[in-house]
């Protein structure tokens, strides 16, 4: 049958909290699926293969797309990129104060709730920033944070289709974060309306605005995929205050390393 | 450990805080005070060298020169090539050495326009095992301020860099790959690198 009338479509017959419950879950026994990491490896990348292959597609959409939005909203003067940046900054707000209560941050989940209280009235339906002007800063958080607080390993790496470098566990923060957004229930018809759109153009403008960084990575290396993979993980340890591993320490007095001759 | 569950931010400042309570440091020959003020000087000649309105080439060459004369040019060289620099003689080592000096002066020289206007703010030192790590925050035009913390040892007799961690990424982590990935390219051929590099 090659129409489909919205009756025939089978979505309205399930419960859409019951669906998203079973996704998570699923989501979660992803992780308890994580590959245990080999020794002898500096990175625990079992699916390097299948990761390498997704990073030649995500290369490709950023070659074709990503990069030259980026040129393209950053010549655009930031009288109009900013409210765009700051709408989809406030629409994340929710989600950060729900993960901030999850992880028992009180004074992030506060400073949040204000910011996007503020944001959203009188910084006209978050387009404005004067939460920020003020010092109430974002404490940036996600699901991924939430399942370090609570303990969850980090799991294997994983390059991710369109979202690029993640671990299993920010894989399954993403999938978490995405289901449960509480910005439908609080947040205005035009924030739930454009959200998705804002954070898309809001990915053009953050791609342009760090373009050298970018390029450097991806185009001026010459294994885009380990660099893209060793700047991942660091950064994010680094975010989550994780500890480096051990077997990342640097000793210059060490005698592991003979200098002679440099 | 409480401090996972705060924000960067957060860590920021306690970290600075914990720098300032771990004063006065232990019996080490490098001070706090020394190491920090080799980034004031590093950055004061950087700044220089920017804003003297040289050609991009001049500018990479004085860029390679504050390289040679701040940094731990043997050790990071020796780190960078890691094991594969096992079986090298002395001569291709010396060779690999100004050759990677040049290639990171090009690779971050020219990118000096970031920097133009910018301010590098020192937030404090602590002492690290055998080094000292100065905490600073760049702060450049249009960009969020980000974390970059230098190490700084005094190994060739001298207080001079080793290695540079910019929001957590550390610089000779990722040199090593990518010095290794290069390697690999040209079938592990030290001489082809080297000439490349050059």
């Amino acid at each position: 049958m090659l129409s489909t009338s919205a009756s025939e479509l089978p979505l309205p017959c399930i419960d859409l909290h019951k669906f998203r419950a079973v996704c998570a879950v699923l989501a979660i026994g992803v992780l308890s699926a994580c590959a245990v990491q080999e020794p002898e490896t500096a990175f625990n990348d079992p699916f390097e293969e299948s990761n390498r292959s997704v990073h030649a597609f995500n290369k490709g959409l950023d070659r074709a797309f990503l990069r030259p939005a980026g040129q393209v909203v950053t010549s655009i003067p930031e009288e109009f990129t900013l409210p765009v940046a700051n709408f989809a900054d406030n629409v994340g707000l929710p989600g950060m104060v729900a993960n901030g209560l999850l992880q028992a941050d009180i004074g992030g989940a506060a400073t949040n709730t204000f910011r996007f209280i503020i944001n959203t009235t009188v910084g006209i339906g978050g387009l404005f920033d004067p939460a920020g002007v003020i010092g109430l800063a974002e404490e940036s958080t996600d699901f991924g944070e939430t399942l370090f607080v609570w303990g969850v390993p980090e799991g294997a790496y994983v390059e991710l289709p369109f979202f690029g470098p993640s671990t299993q566990r920010d894989m399954v923060g993403i999938i978490v974060d995405q289901l449960f957004d509480p910005l439908g229930d609080v947040g205005t018809q035009v924030q739930v309306d454009y959200g998705t759109s804002a954070r898309i153009i809001d990915r053009a403008i953050t791609r342009g605005t760090y373009s050298d960084t970018f390029d450097g990575i991806l185009y001026e290396s010459a294994d885009s995929y380990a660099q893209a993979r060793l700047a991942y993980l660091q950064n994010r340890r680094f975010e989550l205050g994780e500890d480096a591993p051990a077997a990342d320490a640097i000793d210059p007095f060490s005698d592991e390393l003979s200098l002679e001759g440099f | 450990m409480t401090n996972l569950m705060f924000s960067r931010r957060n860590v920021l400042a306690l970290t600075g805080a914990g720098a300032l309570a771990s004063l006065p440091l232990p019996s080490f020959a490098l001070s706090s005070g020394q190491a920090e003020n080799l980034v004031h000087s590093a950055v004061a000649d950087i700044n220089s060298v920017i804003q003297s309105g040289a050609s991009v080439g001049s500018m990479i060459n004085s860029f390679k020169g504050i390289f040679e004369r701040y940094s731990d040019t043997a050790y990071v060289a020796a780190y960078a090539l890691g094991n594969d620099g096992r079986s090298a003689s002395n001569a291709q080592k010396a060779a690999f050495s100004d050759a990677f000096g040049g290639y990171l002066a090009e690779k971050y020289g020219r990118r000096f326009n970031e920097f133009a206007g910018g301010e590098i703010q020192v937030r404090g030192s602590r002492s690290v095992n055998s080094y000292i790590e100065v905490q600073t925050v760049a702060v450049l035009r249009n960009q969020s301020p980000f974390q970059v913390d230098f190490h700084v040892s005094d190994r060739p007799g001298r207080p001079v860099f080793f290695n540079l961690i910019v929001e957590g990424i550390n610089m000779l982590l990722s040199e090593r790959a990518e010095i290794g990935a290069m390697l690999d390219a040209r079938g592990g051929n030290l001489d082809a690198l080297i000439r490349d590099l050059a």
